[in-house]
């Protein structure tokens, strides 16, 4: 029996949709039987950051409303024969599925993988309360900045009401210069605030545009720093002790002079 | 000259972005999470109520606990009318 994890961030545009891509297919690689389900209805996205949007002819909604079978909606990847994906439906209907259908679609599911991931929508309407409902945990993500890490919080609270406990935090697109300066949150700042569990740190990474364009994951490229960040993410799920990495590459000439003098840049 | 001084060592005195963030956000999730349930204030005043008469006799009625708001705090103000105080073993 597979563990279900839903993805979720309540503020939208933060990376919940780059991070269910990169732990799936990073899964896959291990080995793992993976199964990534768009909850985003109406707004299908992952179909075409993991490149396989044009393999769709069916969708979540057609299974749940049994105009087809699992296995017919289900889209194995190119790449990794462990690693599916069940799209969105592009319906505008926000009721075109309720949280008993999700939820029974993921005890389906899971019989038959390893790892169910779920990408929810931003918000905290109809669409969270699908995303959450066949869920065993969660994974939150934010970016270093008060609107995300507020909204984060509104959702660690909404999780927990839904009887999600333990939810784990991923932080993503920290600049590290910006952290050196002073200029952007660090990571003990966001923990303090959201008191729950970090499982990984992701930096702001040119690559990750690179890899949307091509729909190939980051974590497929040997050279991208977010590739690598999600890859230890994903050892951290199946229970490996991974420690967090470092991500400064090298301080520039400045920063390095402006740190000895103990200035910081305004 | 000292304003100037400061502005050399930007150390202690000035403010990084993070630390405006950092606290900005620490009052932010106060007043958020301040958005209690009318069942948890309740409980609240319950068990607050329990507490104060081991030591005197108070007014229940007109007993009233708020959680107020401003701009840089939050406070907990309770307003309770004491009838009576209890006769305490040391006193
Ligand atoms: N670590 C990163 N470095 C650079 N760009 C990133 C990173 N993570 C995400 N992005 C970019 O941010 C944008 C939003 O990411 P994504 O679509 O994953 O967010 P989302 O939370 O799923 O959004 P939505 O709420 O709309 O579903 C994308 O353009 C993505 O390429
Ligand atoms: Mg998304």
């Amino acid at each position: 029996m597979g563990e279900v994890f839903v993805i979720t961030s309540g503020k939208g545009g933060v990376g919940k949709t780059t991070t269910t891509a990169n732990i799936g297919t990073a899964l896959a690689m291990l080995g793992y039987r993976v199964v990534l389900v768009d909850a985003d209805i109406g707004l299908r996205n992952l179909d075409v950051v993991m490149g396989l949007e044009n393999r769709i002819v069916y969708d979540l909604v057609d299974v749940a409303h049994g105009r087809c079978r699992l296995r017919q909606a289900l889209i194995r990847d190119r790449r990794f024969e462990t690693l599916y994906l069940l799209p969105a439906a592009q319906t505008k209907d926000k009721n075109a599925i309720n949280p008993e259908q999700m939820k029974a679609l993921c005890e389906e599911i899971k019989k038959e993988c390893d790892y169910l991931l779920v990408d929810c929508p931003a918000g905290i309407e109809q669409g969270f309360r699908n995303a959450v409902a066949g869920a065993d945990r969660a994974i939150v993500v934010t970016t270093p900045e008060v609107a995300a890490v507020r909204d984060a919080d509104r959702i660690i609270g909404l999780l927990e009401a839904s009887e999600i406990r333990n939810p784990l935090l991923i932080i993503n697109r920290i600049r590290p210069k910006m952290v050196r300066t002073g200029d952007m949150l660090d990571v003990d700042d966001v923990i303090e605030h959201l008191a729950i569990e970090l499982l990984g740190i992701v930096p702001d990474d040119e690559s990750i545009i690179v890899s949307t364009n091509k729909g190939e994951p980051a974590v497929l490229n040997p050279h991208s720093k977010a590739g690598e960040a999600y890859r230890n993410i994903s050892r951290r799920i199946t229970g490996e002790d991974v420690p967090l990495m470092n991500l400064e590459n090298g301080e520039g000439f400045m920063d390095r002079v402006r740190r000895l003098l103990g200035l910081r840049t305004s | 000259m000292l304003e100037l001084l400061q502005r050399i060592f930007r150390r202690d005195s000035y403010k990084t972005s993070k630390d405006v963030a950092h606290e900005r956000l620490r009052l932010v999730l106060m007043h958020d999470r301040l958005d209690l349930s009318p069942k948890v204030l309740d409980e609240l005043r319950t068990d607050l109520m329990n507490v104060i008469k081991e030591y005197m006799v108070i007014d229940e009625k007109s007993m009233e606990i708020n959680l107020e708001k401003d701009q840089n705090c939050v406070a907990l103000v309770a307003n309770i009318p004491v009838i009576r105080m209890k006769r305490l073993p040391n006193s």
